[in-house]
């Protein structure tokens, strides 16, 4: 076998990487998930196969929600400790507190000496999500990307609501009470920040670095906002939203 | 008090094969004399039941089914287990609640406590009136309120409790709660004998066998059982597998959410501390102090539930644990909404920092909504380990 490939099928993209042997990256791969995780994860395996790769030439390993459905992944890990690998792997590191921002999920994960020491994950609540950032740019006819870019320009308003939903229809007062949009947007940052913060407060972590993965991790403003109000630097890169993959591969390259 | 057995409830006809059963069955035990005491706690005091001739059965409520039905008079931000308990009481599915003589509830989380309230307007309820600490004049306290149970249930039901029955319950109970503790020492072994949700099953079950002697026979026939098995050198659990004590609320109603996952993913539970697990069977009673009913209450007093303040008999009782059942990490799984077990949480959390336990918390309810969050969180808890 010459392949190590990782699948990260999240709840809104999938993600794959193909790595060789010596761990260099050949492939990367993003697309969104749609309704169905199986047919996403055929699609992928018929993309590789045009590409010339082979499943019967690789070791892959599954991740994220929709793990179980690669129906040919040789094994699956969970996204906590592939995204723990990625994110280490990125940028060199063996100690890392990483925030991960999801489509359903905002995950804290504390590395140390290159092993995930603990977790917090929301409970059933979108607040502080990609999801959340997604309904509220939708409610301003924004994309994802625009809202964060926007409210760098803007300021003085605040969302109280944590829940979407009560989030959704303060964001809708908001408009209505003639609001500008830049404001609005930085309130809804605001709000995914300091959730994001509240819940580094329940992990431990030395780390000297923060690292933001997932779907936003392009979203400068976001990453300034973070960092201040965690008073720690926030690095990402382009390739943080495939830290998953990443780190699947490599999980996927010891078995090579 | 009146002894005439209602009539089955008007949708008896609409239930399935197994709730008809359950009704008929127990509307024998009521034809045949028997009464039934509902209990929801490991704080009711058994002893008391059994020399009053009352049958006691657990009412709390596992399953999702009718909490909407429960919704009509109870607020949404409630625990599960309160909402469902009330729910089969008010949509009459529940055998059990619907054929009890009397409820007996005690005073332990607000949200029960104001629960009985209502309940007590559909059901015939006694609130015992539990002290929230282990010490200053609790025992005083406690043991009063039993004397004055005692009273309510010999002029209300026209019986005596006398001291002799209830030393022999006493007996009686102590004995089932070694049988209980000996099936659950068996997971001290590496590998344990069993899985947890397997015992689970069976401790819980045992508290439906109503007969005494036949929950004896049935604790020992699983522990026979087992070890014969384990000595002819079957193995159900795999020796790599990592042991893991389950702490916090009671979890009968999200047990395959948690237990069976966390069993399906590789691990296995070998310290249930819940309430249906070692809490409710490790203290026993002083069969022979001088006042049995003072021994009974300062039985139940020591239990170390997170009502109490300060709950410091949980905190030690589960450093002990950890090392006789050799535990590889804790997983404490709460109720939703359950204020006392949540906010406690921080402060086990920080000791099992400072032991070095692997730690991990989950706060659930009895939909499945968050069964792929959980899977995900339990997978890489045991990945961690």
């Amino acid at each position: 076998m010459q392949y190590a490939i990782g699948i990260d099928i999240g709840s809104t993209c999938a993600k794959t990487i193909v790595m060789d042997k010596d761990g260099t990256v050949l492939r990367r791969m993003l697309q969104p998930t749609g309704w169905s995780s199986v047919d996403t994860a055929e699609a992928i395996r018929a993309d590789l196969f045009r590409d010339g790769i082979s499943m019967d030439d690789a070791y892959s390993v599954a991740t994220g929600y929709g793990r179980i459905s690669v129906p040919y992944a040789n094994h699956c890990v969970t996204e906590i400790t592939c995204h723990g690998r990625g994110a280490c792997h990125i940028f060199g590191k063996d100690n890392l507190l990483i925030i991960d921002i999801g489509g359903q999920d905002t995950k804290l994960i504390s590395v140390e000496d290159g092993a995930v020491k603990d977790f917090v994950m929301n409970d059933k609540c979108s607040a502080g999500t990609g999801r959340f950032l997604e309904i509220m740019a939708n409610t301003l006819s924004l994309r994802p990307a625009e809202l964060c870019e926007l409210a760098a320009s803007g300021g003085n308003t605040s969302i109280s609501s944590m829940c979407t939903v009560f989030a959704e229809s303060e964001v809708i007062s908001l408009i209505g009470r003639g609001e500008k949009r830049e404001n609005i947007a930085f309130a809804v940052v605001d709000s995914i920040v300091k959730k994001v913060v509240s819940q580094s407060s329940r992990i431990q972590s030395s780390a000297d670095t923060v690292c933001l993965t997932g779907g936003l991790c392009e979203f400068s403003w976001l990453i300034r906002c973070l960092s201040e109000q965690l008073g720690k630097p926030v690095v990402s890169s382009p390739d943080c939203r495939y830290a998953g993959a990443i780190g699947a591969a490599l999980a996927a390259k010891k078995m090579l | 008090m009146d002894r005439t057995i209602p009539d089955l409830p008007e949708q008896f006809e609409s239930f399935g094969e197994a709730r008809k059963n359950g009704f008929l069955k127990v509307r024998s035990i009521k034809e045949n004399g028997g009464r039934v005491a509902g209990i929801f706690c490991t704080f009711t005091p058994l002893e008391i039941l059994d020399a009053a001739g009352f049958l006691p059965v657990s009412l709390c409520g596992m399953s999702d089914e009718v909490i909407p039905a429960a919704e009509a008079h109870l607020p949404k931000n409630l625990c599960p287990l309160i909402k469902s308990s009330y729910g089969f009481a008010l949509s009459q599915k529940c055998p059990y609640t619907y054929f009890a003589d009397l409820i007996v509830g005690e005073t332990t989380c607000d949200g029960k406590k104001k629960m009985y309230e209502l309940l007590g307007k559909l059901k015939n309820c006694y609130i015992l009136h539990l002290p929230q600490s282990h010490d200053r004049d609790a025992l005083g306290i406690w043991t009063a309120e039993l004397r004055r149970f005692i009273a309510y249930l010999e002029e209300n039901f026209d019986l005596e409790i006398t001291e002799e029955k209830l030393r022999l319950a006493a007996k009686m109970r102590n004995e089932e709660r070694r049988k209980r503790m000996q099936l659950m020492e068996l997971m001290k072994l590496t590998p344990p004998p069993m899985k947890g949700e397997q015992l689970a099953s069976v401790l819980e079950g045992a508290g439906f066998v109503f007969e005494t002697a036949d929950r004896y026979a049935k604790l020992d026939e699983l522990r026979n059982e087992v070890s014969a098995r384990y000595e002819a050198g079957e193995r159900l659990v795999s020796g790599q597998a990592k042991r893991i004590l389950v702490t916090g609320c009671p979890i009968g109603g999200v047990l395959k959410k948690t237990v069976k996952l966390l069993e399906d993913s590789g691990g296995v539970v070998v310290c249930l501390e819940n309430c249906s697990g070692i809490k409710a069977a490790w203290q026993m009673v002083d069969e022979n102090a001088d006042d049995i009913i003072e021994a009974i209450a300062a039985r139940y007093l020591k239990i170390g539930c997170s009502v109490m303040t300060p709950n410091d008999r949980r905190f030690q009782h589960l450093e002990k644990l950890i090392r006789e059942y050799r535990v590889d990490g804790v997983v404490e799984v709460d109720l939703q909404f359950c204020t006392p077990y949540l906010v406690e949480e921080h402060s086990i959390r920080t000791r099992m920092q400072e032991l070095g336990i692997p730690y991990l918390s989950l706060e659930t309810d009895y939909s499945q909504s968050d069964a792929g969050q959980l899977t995900t969180r339990l997978e890489a808890f045991l990945e961690r380990l």
